[in-house]
C-alpha cells in the first residue's frame, strides 16, 4: 500500500516538475523576448552587424526556397490542371495557383524552409557560443551580447522572412504559369486576368504578408532562444538544435490555422 | 569574403523581396484596377439581390464603374437597399437610369449593370435609382418553365 501511494506521488511530481520547467522556459523567453526589444534601437548604430545577418540568414535561405517555390508552383499548375479540366474550367487555373500561393503555400512552406535552413543555423550558433562561454566573454568586455549578437539576429530573421516568402510566391507563380500555359496549353491571358481578378489586394495579398511577418518573428524568436537557453554542451546544441526546428515547426503550423481563421472570421 | 562583396549580395536580396512583393501586389493581386479616386454614393432597393455581396462590380455597358459597398434589409418594405460607390469620372447617369443584377457566367460572380436613361438630370451622391431590377434566381426560371410545361 505504502510503495503504492509513493510511486503515485512520484507521478504527481514528475508532472509537477515538467509543468513547471516549461512555465519557467515561457517566462524565460518572454524575458528574452523583451530584451532583444531593449536591445534593437542599439542595431541601427551598427548597420554592418545587421547586413552580416541579413546575408547568412536571408541570402543564404534564397537558393533553397527559388527551388522550392518553382517545383511548388508547378506541381500547384500540374495538379490544379487535372482537376479544373474535368469541370472545364481549367482557364481559372491562375487563381488556384494564385490564391493557394499568396495566402497559403507561401508563408506557411517559406517559414518551414526558413526554420530548417537559417532557424537551426542561428540555434547552432548561439548553443555554441554560449558553450564557449563566448557571451560572458563579451560581458567581461562590457559589450551587451544581446546588442551586439542576439538583436541583429533577430532583426533580419524578422526582415528576411516576408521578402523570402514574396520570392517564393512570384517564382511559384511563374512555375505554375510555365506548366499551365507552355506544357498544357491554357490560355496567357486567362491565366493573369483570372488571378488578378480573384485575388484581392487586402484580403488576400495583404493576408498572406501579415502571415509572413507573424511566422517570421516566431520563427526567429524560437530559434534564438532555443540556442541562448541550450545545455552548454555538444550534446546540449544538437537537442537545442533539433528542438528549434520542431517546435518552429509546429508553432507555424499552429498560427497559421489561428490567423487563417481569424482572417477568414473579419472578411 | 569582402565587406563589399557581402553587401552587393544582401542588396540584391533586398531589391528581389522588393520587386517579388511589388510584382505580387501590382500583377497577381487586383490593385492595379482598384480605384484610388472619389466616389458618390448610390442606393437602390432590390426585391432579392441572389449572390450580391459587398465589393461585388457595379459595371456600365460591361465597363467597371464601382464597386458595391453596402447592402442592408429594409424591413418595413421587405426590401434590400444595396449603397453603390461609383466613382466620380462617370457623373453621368440620369436619374432614370436602371439598376439589374446580371450574373457573370452561368455561375459567375453577380454584378449589377446601370443602364442610363434619357433623363438631363443626373444621379448625385445619395439619390435612389428607382427602377431596379432584381436578381434572375435560376431556381425560380426552372420552377415556373416547370410548371409551364405541366399546365400544357
Amino acid at each position: 500500500m505504502q510503495h503504492f501511494l509513493r510511486k503515485t506521488v512520484a507521478v504527481f511530481e514528475s508532472l509537477g516538475d515538467r509543468s513547471l520547467d516549461s512555465f519557467e522556459r515561457l517566462g524565460r523567453s518572454t524575458l528574452f523576448l523583451v530584451r532583444v526589444f531593449k536591445s534593437i534601437p542599439f542595431v541601427f548604430l551598427r548597420p554592418w552587424l545587421l547586413i552580416q545577418q541579413l546575408y547568412s540568414v536571408g541570402v543564404l535561405t534564397i537558393v533553397i526556397v527559388l527551388v522550392a517555390g518553382t517545383f511548388v508552383g508547378m506541381v500547384l499548375g500540374l495538379q490544379g490542371y487535372n482537376i479544373l479540366v474535368r469541370f472545364n474550367s481549367e482557364s481559372s487555373l491562375g487563381t488556384m495557383v494564385g490564391l493557394t500561393l499568396v495566402r497559403e503555400l507561401g508563408p506557411v512552406v517559406t517559414a518551414l524552409l526558413f526554420a530548417g535552413r537559417a532557424g537551426s543555423a542561428l540555434t547552432a550558433e548561439l548553443g555554441l557560443m554560449k558553450t564557449t562561454e563566448q557571451f560572458s566573454a563579451l560581458e567581461m568586455m562590457a559589450v551587451d551580447p544581446f546588442k551586439r549578437v542576439i538583436a541583429p539576429r533577430f532583426l533580419a530573421g524578422f526582415l528576411s522572412m516576408p521578402m523570402l516568402a514574396a520570392i517564393f510566391s512570384a517564382v511559384g507563380i511563374y512555375g505554375g504559369y510555365y506548366v499551365g500555359v507552355y506544357l498544357l496549353g491554357v490560355d496567357d491571358g486567362a491565366y493573369w486576368a483570372q488571378m488578378q481578378k480573384s485575388v484581392d489586394f487586402h484580403e488576400d495579398f495583404m493576408n498572406g504578408v501579415w502571415k509572413t511577418v507573424v511566422f517570421g518573428f516566431v520563427a526567429t524568436w524560437i530559434a534564438l532562444f532555443e540556442g541562448y537557453d541550450s545545455v552548454p554542451t555538444s550534446e546540449g546544441i544538437g537537442r537545442a538544435t533539433t528542438q528549434s526546428v520542431v517546435n518552429a515547426s509546429l508553432a507555424v503550423l499552429g498560427l497559421n490555422f489561428i490567423l487563417t481563421a481569424l482572417m477568414l472570421e473579419t472578411s | 569574403m569582402t565587406r563589399q562583396i557581402l553587401e552587393i549580395w544582401v542588396g540584391v536580396f533586398v531589391a528581389a523581396g522588393i520587386a517579388a512583393l511589388f510584382m505580387l501586389a501590382m500583377k497577381v493581386s487586383n490593385l492595379s484596377t482598384v480605384s484610388t479616386g472619389d466616389t458618390y454614393e448610390i442606393t437602390a432597393r432590390f426585391d432579392n439581390i441572389g449572390g450580391l455581396s459587398i465589393r461585388s462590380p457595379v459595371k456600365a455597358s460591361g465597363v467597371l464603374v464601382g464597386r458595391v459597398s453596402n447592402i442592408k434589409y429594409d424591413k418595413d418594405y421587405s426590401v434590400a437597399v444595396v449603397t453603390m460607390s461609383i466613382q466620380n469620372r462617370f457623373d453621368s447617369f440620369s436619374i432614370d437610369s436602371r439598376a439589374s443584377i446580371y450574373t457573370a457566367g452561368l455561375l459567375g460572380e453577380q454584378y449589377i449593370e446601370l443602364v442610363p436613361g434619357i433623363e438631363d438630370n443626373y444621379l448625385e451622391d445619395g439619390s435612389d435609382v428607382v427602377m431596379a431590377d432584381s436578381a434572375l434566381i435560376l431556381e425560380n426560371l426552372i420552377g415556373r418553365f416547370i410548371s409551364e410545361i405541366i399546365s400544357k
